[in-house]
């Protein structure tokens, strides 16, 4: 049997957001697939050696809140100063008590599968990106360097 | 409960960890022998049959005792 590919792009910077990426390519490696994530505007911050993601109320009501706070909590009060570190700390607490993994332990688990991590270069220098500031073991390409895997996957997601 | 060579606690750890911890360790097993894994995890019980069928590796058998998930895989 050929080995599937699994193709994803990643574009959100934020803790919530960091994870479907990670989870799902450190999973289909463990299935079998060869897969590449290719990140790009935001996703880059997931690449970062000191990773430091945040996650916010603001905009997403979606998003369930401590002791009914979102029942009742005017939707600009999710603006305050604070408010973001507070549900940063929170979800942090809760996906350790749950026993989800950390972003780096995913990353590692992903690496060490042989996940290829690709970062877009036009990204890297649109935000004056270092690539000193991201981990080892990350390939620098375009756009079409995407396609070439991707157009042979069997799976490809936007994330 | 049959035999097994191994064993991975998995206790406590969630979705995808169980599956990728179990992976790890077949890799490091030789063909046939069989690793006894036990999840907290209720999503791990579909998990592990999709993770065989995908793999190839057999779940020879999958089961809860005092809350608790057992699998056996056998590797292929």
């Amino acid at each position: 049997m050929e080995q599937k590919k699994l193709a994803i792009i990643a574009t959100k910077g934020s803790l919530d957001w960091a994870y479907p990426p990670l989870i799902l390519g450190s999973t289909a490696a463990a299935l079998g697939y060869d897969v590449e994530i290719f990140f790009t505007f935001y996703g880059l911050q997931i690449l970062r050696k000191k990773l430091d993601l945040k996650v916010t109320p603001l905009g997403n009501p979606g998003m369930p809140m401590p002791m009914g706070m979102d029942k009742w909590f005017p939707v600009l009060g999710t603006a305050l100063p604070g408010m973001e570190a507070m549900m940063t700390a929170m979800m942090k607490k809760k996906m350790a008590d749950k026993g989800v993994a950390s972003l780096e332990e995913l990353r590692e688990l992903s690496l060490e599968a042989e996940v290829r991590f690709i970062a877009c270069q036009m990204t890297v220098d649109l935000f004056d990106l270092n690539r000193n500031d991201f981990i080892e073991g990350v390939e620098y390409a375009g756009a079409a360097r995407f396609f070439e895997f991707a157009g042979e996957s069997d799976i490809c997601l936007y994330i | 409960m049959a035999d097994f060579d191994q064993e991975l606690d998995a206790s406590g750890l969630n979705c995808p960890l169980p599956i990728l911890r179990a992976k790890k360790t077949l890799t490091s097993m030789e063909t046939g022998k069989v690793l006894h894994i036990i999840a907290t995890d209720p999503g791990s019980v579909k998990d592990f049959e999709a993770f065989a069928k995908q793999t190839g590796n057999e779940l020879m058998e999958s089961r809860e005792e005092g809350g608790k998930f057992h699998f056996l895989i056998k590797k292929a």
